[in-house]
């Protein structure tokens, strides 16, 4: 290497340092994310099982180049292929992917006082559906790390109108067998002959279709509105909470 | 050992040699009159996917038990499609070990491991979907872009050519197509910029004997469908088994999408010969005829389906025809002689085209491209089909077609610069039915997408039935002669239904993914049933 490009490569190296990046970088790289990444990924970059690139730790890397050079060059013997990134765009979409993992979502979150947040979700009922870690109950979404998964404006939309958005995931099904047993219960999976889901009592249970003389998904949320319920700044704070809550 | 005893080795050793010349040529051409084998990778030459066997009928297919399993020792799903030729089967563990096992037990005879070159880049995993075979020789793509002959008695290596540079994304994943003393492969890599081609090689030696290259070079007719530079780098690329018709001595090839997928701008024009079929005197490689199912493509829907040939009656004419099920939603009926478009129509939803018009040429929807922003089209990006092999049964006249209904992607739209060996496509799709390897969990709604398996009449075009499934299904369909259909699906089943009704009869639990067909063959008058799923080889018979 020539005295001059040394010069030149020490000049690029703050670009890419560990945590040097700027808000261009982030920009930059969550666009870059969404078009190069998202097919595979999925948005929050927890699609491919096994994988999760929103939480700052990596089983294949650790540092800032060796992310980006997975993205340049692939992964042999997986279907990561090598993308079309120069260093700086890999570089861009590093930056996006840590920006998941240190930022809150917005900045209304960190004027939360989180432990009111925390009073408010345990005293309004939301553990008798709800988990967070070992407390609360697994009928409902656990929410240990919804945070992480779900922006600020859609936690405090399924707080008031739960049912303007139910993720398929969070269905609920009500089933009856043909000796006249009723299962009502969140789905955990389906296939064309059978589904599970965790009912009521908090009990892992699988259906034969063909068993079933009804089998339906519930239109609605089985979560109530909070709507008249939470002031304002109860609402913030609640929300602040479970946007802080960033799983283990 | 004596000197007698040597001499009656000898003696013996003589005896069976004419057993050694295993499958000549002529059982190629006639593998109906054997349907104890499978041959090839669709069981004959016309890709009908269909066997003459029947001895499993609808009345005794509850029977069927487990017979044996392959554990293959890869990590890659099983896409292969076994041969059998009297009694042996050959298959091919990702990426690239053949294997010869005892097709009554499964045991192994020998495995020819072959190690890809570490350039090896194929965009969706490292897999191969078989095998092909004639007198006593293998043959096999790499996905570093070699085809290898392999003898089919030792599993030691014959010859071994370079067909492309899989450093600059060339990869071969179909099984190879052998016609008279040629095996004919084609080269996948339309991800990354390549510019495809098929060849044909000296079954002997793995010298080259002919080239087509899927898109014509500056002089060429359909040159002009490439505007400016763009053809250099315009995909094209092929990845699925072709197929022959022995009377016209042309060979059917489906030719994928061209490159970069999602961003046409940079390629204006209708960019032949990608999304095509295309006709090619065997001997020679020379082009007879076309038929673009997708110009100037948005859309990566590579026309790589198997084409599958029958002869029906139509209008009252006998008629030579090929039926394809696109990956654009569209089933067409093309005269196969000519290329001449017969009949085609939707067989599940789309929304990036209002139809076809009197020539077969798809009449673009408004504002149905991709955009910086996304939007959303129906089929989405793996098609309303895609590779999985279709079928046609001769005795029922019905046409059978594995679907993804209500599938749609988010489709971006973004400029990208070429780098040899690197992704060259564009913004990517998106879509809540996962790409390649699915979620083992699927909560899904099924205004997002489902699986179905469909048969239509291909005279008129009208569906007969439908079999549908909650996830959407990656597997290949076998139908045969005592109108059985068997196929499988994401979820993990692998199923036998009524070929006329579509009614479920038997199924089993094999707990991985189905991205391979299935296929039928006998040994000493029992038959068998084999699929591949997840990264194992099941393989049924009927309970004794």
């Amino acid at each position: 290497m020539s005295s001059r490009l040394f010069f030149l490569f020490l000049l690029a190296c703050p670009l890419f340092a560990q945590s040097g990046y700027s808000p261009a970088d982030i920009a930059a790289g969550k666009q870059l994310y969404r078009v190069n990444c998202t097919n595979c990924h999925g948005p929050n970059g927890d699609s491919v099982s096994g994988v999760d690139l929103g939480h700052g730790s990596f089983r294949r890397a650790s540092t800032d180049n060796e992310l980006a050079a997975i993205m340049v060059q692939g992964l042999m013997g997986t279907p990561m292929p090598p993308a079309n990134l120069s260093d700086e765009q890999a570089h861009q979409i590093v930056a996006y992917l840590r920006s998941l993992a240190a930022a809150t979502d917005t900045p209304g979150a960190n004027n939360a006082d989180l432990g009111h947040g925390k009073a408010l979700f345990d005293s309004k009922g939301c553990l008798n559906c709800h988990r967070i870690k070992d407390r609360g109950s697994r009928v409902g979404p656990d929410l240990s790390n919804v945070g992480a998964r779900r922006k600020r404006d859609e936690i405090e939309r399924s707080i008031l109108d739960p049912d303007a958005e139910v993720l398929a995931e969070n269905r609920y099904v009500r089933a009856v067998t043909r000796d006249g047993a009723t299962f009502t219960g969140r789905i955990l999976n389906e296939d064309t002959f059978s589904l599970q889901l965790i009912d009521s009592k908090e009990k892992l249970v699988s259906l034969q279709k063909a068993d079933l003389t009804k089998f339906e998904f519930m239109k609605n949320s089985a979560m109530p509105s909070y709507r008249d319920k939470l002031s304002g700044v109860e609402l913030s704070d609640l929300a602040g909470y479970l946007v802080s809550l960033k799983g283990l | 050992m004596t000197r007698s005893s040597f001499a009656l080795l000898l003696a013996a050793a003589s005896l069976s040699a004419p057993l050694l010349a295993q499958i000549p040529y002529d059982r190629l051409l006639h593998a109906a009159d054997t349907p104890q084998d499978w041959l090839s990778y669709s069981g004959s030459y016309f890709s009908q996917r269909y066997s003459a066997l029947d001895q499993i009928t609808p009345a005794n297919v509850a029977n069927l038990e487990q017979k044996w399993v392959f554990q293959a020792r890869s990590i890659e799903k099983f896409e292969a499609t076994p041969l059998v030729a009297d009694g042996v089967m050959y298959t091919v563990q990702a990426p690239n070990d053949i294997v010869g096992l005892d097709a009554i037990t499964g045991r192994i005879f020998w495995i020819y491991s072959y190690s890809p070159a570490p350039q090896a880049r194929p965009c969706c995993g490292r897999v191969n979907r078989g095998l092909a075979i004639l007198g006593n020789t293998l043959f096999m793509g790499t996905v570093d872009a070699h085809i290898v002959a392999v003898d089919a008695i030792s599993g030691h290596l014959l010859w071994n050519t370079k067909v492309a540079d899989p450093s600059a994304g060339y990869a071969i994943t179909h099984a190879p197509l052998v016609v008279k003393d040629k095996v004919i492969v084609g080269t996948a890599g339309g991800e990354y910029g390549i510019r495809g081609f098929l060849a044909a090689y000296d079954v002997h030696t793995g010298k080259e004997a002919w080239r087509f290259n899927t898109i014509p070079g500056p002089g060429e007719k359909g040159h002009e469908t490439w505007a400016g530079d763009s053809w250099k780098h315009g995909g094209a690329s092929v990845w699925m088994t072709g197929s022959y018709d022995p009377d016209s001595n042309l060979t059917y090839w489906g030719i994928g999408n061209p490159g970069p997928d999602f961003n046409a701008d940079m390629r204006r024009g209708d960019n032949l010969y990608s999304d095509c079929a295309v006709a090619l005197d065997a001997d020679t490689g020379q082009l007879k005829w076309y038929f673009q199912f997708t110009p100037h493509d948005d859309f990566d829907f590579d026309a790589v389906q198997v084409p599958v040939l029958a002869d029906l009656d139509w209008k009252g004419a006998r008629r030579r025809v090929l039926l394809w099920a696109n990956r654009n939603g569209f089933f067409y009926v093309l005269d196969r002689t000519t290329g001449e478009f017969l009949q085609g129509a939707p067989f599940a939803k789309i929304t990036w085209a209002k139809g076809l018009d009197e020539k077969g040429r798809p009449m673009r929807a408004a504002n149905m491209v991709p955009t910086p922003d996304g939007t959303k089209i129906y089929p989405g990006n793996q098609g309303a089909t895609n590779w999985y092999s279709p079928s046609y049964s001769p005795h029922t006249g019905l046409f059978y077609i594995p679907i993804w209904d209500n599938y749609y992607s988010v489709y971006l739209n973004e400029k990208i610069q070429f780098n040899e060996g690197r992704i060259f496509a564009g913004a990517l799709p998106r879509s809540p039915v996962a790409l390649i390897r699915p979620p083992q969990i699927v909560t899904r709604a099924e205004e997002d997408g489902y699986g179905a398996i469909r048969a239509f009449d291909p005279q008129t075009g009208e569906r007969k039935w439908e079999y549908k499934m909650t996830d959407v299904t990656d597997s290949g369909i076998l139908t045969t002669a005592s109108d059985l259909l068997f196929v499988g699906g994401r979820e993990g089943y692998f199923m036998a239904l009524n070929a006329r009704s579509g009614e479920l009869l038997w199924k089993a639990v094999v707990g991985g993914q189905v991205s391979a067909g299935p296929m039928s063959y006998s040994v000493n008058g029992k038959q068998y049933v084999a699929i591949s799923a997840g990264n194992v080889l099941f393989v049924y018979g009927l309970r004794q």
